[in-house]
């Protein structure tokens, strides 16, 4: 006999378990729903083109070959611009992390001149947005337009990150700088020395925050570069499906069909977007990890 | 000893003032931008040498018809698409309710990390997907075809229909599962007692969820809906810009939207500016009344 018992030992009656299999349903759907996207176009970059072409891959990858890769890394556009991306994702991240834990370590200091008022200064602009044009117009006044730096500079710093970066540090026992002090540390090298190693769980959450929104960053391109040197892999990505856009309309406007010889375009296309993704979907079980550690910390904290 | 104290707080100030120009440049110097909604702006030209028009380009805005149009079209988008999102508003409260429910914790993780990943994922490759899922020639409509489900292909994502909604589903797709989170946390902080008991007095799992579970879930659901209603104007531009098309332009188009077409893709300057500037004021003024109410509510505001 199988009998199945709930967390209490008691005997699941007919209508927990009719009620719990419905769940169980629903929530496969959903992941089916969230996860098979992503499952198929992995799939469909590494099967034959022309099974892809006709909608024959569903379940598991056909024909197995990588050329699809080879010839997307092939197109100059991809090399300079997956350099772009990850240089402004690593530079980006590192001058994001290290000026949010600067500014968040000295507000942690209660005797700095006016504390409370630059404090305030700070924390405000974050709920205030002066909008798109202002900022673009503030950005080709200082002369970052067209340049690598409009990837980084805007994004230095972060008051959401500071905020989660100072709760951590605040944590730490005052003792412990103490005694540097008395052994004629300066505040940098407390800082460096002390504050940065004890505060590492949390710049990891937060180096994971805006790398995350670094590489996935499409609209600064789009703004701020007109010179492809510049162009961040997203915004490569965004142009090529642009370029398809306005085809694949005149063809619904028809009723609906292929393009016309669209095989390799349409592998070239799913394989850019796979490229793209990969980094993310690597990182991703560690961001989750972080994301949701700061999440909970962001609703302590109010 | 007080001087002394003034001295170091000085010298610490100095330490942060690099930061302080920093925010002043990237935070505040943009509100000089404003300007340029009061002026007749010429590509080209510095800002002291356009002429100053004062509030003709509002009187333009709101007097040329086809522009109110577009202004009044884009504000009834936004709105539109925020109603349709009251709609949908309980799911990830009731997403983080039911899941709960389940015994196996592994069923539990692998939901909740397939339901978190789009969240991390850019529009752009979500409208990559999308597309290879959903248009014409996708997947789902080429499997239906072969099943016999349907006759003719479905077009979802080019055609000027039900365009807030698919819009909006679409962002559920993304936001569910991140939604839901703050739900499980806050599911983990209810005292397992008070389950206890009720299960003593005979509840059954409905009961427990209608009388436990939701009415500790309701004060981060009231907070998030007020929060909502500040961040009403503000949908941001991504999504928007990469499913805009020339068959759903005209109810895709949000203000955020709106104000970039005019602003940047057109190059009017001064009008983009004047529609932004409007958004940002009342979304203050829209903010300060989700404030209030929230200290109203729960004793404690947003901010």
């Amino acid at each position: 006999m199988n009998i199945k018992y709930n967390e209490n030992g008691i005997k699941k009656s007919k209508k927990d378990i009719l009620f719990e299999a419905i769940l169980y349903i629903i929530f496969a759907l959903i992941v089916i729903i969230c996860a098979y996207p992503f499952y198929y176009l992995l799939i469909s970059t590494i099967s034959d083109n022309n099974l892809v072409n006709l909608n024959k891959i569903t379940l598991v990858p056909k024909g197995i070959h990588f050329t699809n890769y080879i010839e997307v890394f092939k197109l100059d556009k991809i090399k300079t611009s997956a350099m772009v991306s990850v240089l402004k994702t690593l530079i980006g991240t590192a001058t994001n992390v290290l000026m949010s834990a600067y500014m968040a370590y000295f507000f942690t200091k209660e005797d700095i001149w006016h504390r409370k008022f630059w404090y305030r200064f700070t924390i405000i602009t974050m709920y205030f947005s002066v909008g798109m044009i202002p900022n673009y117009l503030n950005i080709r006044m200082l002369g970052l337009m067209n340049t690598f730096w409009v990837h980084i500079i805007p994004h230095a710093f972060t008051v959401y990150n500071m905020i989660l970066v100072k709760t951590s540090m605040e944590a730490i026992p005052p003792s412990l700088e103490e005694s540097a002090e008395i052994d004629g540390a300066g505040y940098l090298t407390r800082f460096f020395l002390i504050v940065l190693p004890l505060s590492k769980p949390i710049l990891a959450t937060v180096a994971l925050f805006s790398a995350v929104s670094q590489w996935n960053n499409v609209f600064d391109t789009k703004l701020y570069i007109s010179d492809s040197k510049y162009y961040s892999l997203q915004f490569v990505l965004f142009e090529y499906y642009e370029q398809i856009k306005s085809i694949q309309q005149t063809l619904d406007q028809m009723g609906g069909g292929e393009m016309a010889g669209a095989s390799s375009t349409l592998s070239v296309r799913l394989t850019m977007t796979a490229v793209t993704m990969i980094p993310i979907i690597v990182v991703y079980p560690f961001v989750q990890k972080y994301y949701m550690k700061g999440i909970m910390l962001g609703a302590v904290k109010g | 000893m007080s001087d002394l104290r003034r001295k170091k707080g000085f010298k610490l100030f100095l330490f942060l003032l690099p930061g302080l120009i920093y925010v002043f440049v990237f935070k505040y110097l943009p509100l000089w931008g404003w300007a340029y909604a009061f002026v007749n702006y010429v590509p080209g030209k510095k800002l002291l040498n356009c002429d100053w028009v004062w509030f003709k380009n509002f009187k333009v805005l709101f007097g040329n018809p086809i522009l109110r149009k577009n202004l009044f079209q884009s504000l009834t988008n936004t709105l539109g698409m925020h109603f349709i999102s009251y709609l949908f508003r309980p799911l990830p409260m009731l997403f983080a309710i039911f899941l709960n429910e389940l015994p196996g914790r592994r069923f539990k993780k692998v939901v909740q990390t397939a339901s978190t990943l789009p969240h991390f994922i850019s529009w752009v490759i979500m409208y990559a997907l999308a597309t290879s899922m959903l248009s014409t020639s996708g997947l789902v409509n080429s499997l239906m075809l072969d099943w016999g489900v349907i006759e003719k292909p479905l077009n979802i994502l080019t055609t000027d229909k039900h365009v807030w909604l698919t819009q909006e589903l679409l962002g559920i797709w993304k936001g569910l599962g991140w939604s839901s989170i703050v739900y499980f946390a806050a599911i983990a902080g209810i005292d397992q007692e008070l389950y206890d008991a009720a299960k003593v007095d005979g509840a059954g799992r409905m009961a427990r969820i209608r009388y436990i579970t939701i009415p500790h879930l309701m004060p981060t659901f009231v907070v998030l809906l007020v929060m909502s209603i500040g961040n009403m104007l503000s949908t941001g531009v991504d999504q928007y810009y990469v499913f805009a098309n020339a068959m759903n332009q005209k109810y895709i188009t949000t203000f955020d939207l709106y104000v970039y077409n005019l602003g940047i893709a057109d190059g009017k300057i001064s009008y983009g500016v004047a529609v932004g500037g409007m958004k940002s004021i009342i979304a203050i003024i829209l903010f300060s009344i989700a404030n209030y109410i929230s200290k109203r509510v729960r004793g404690q505001g947003i901010a």
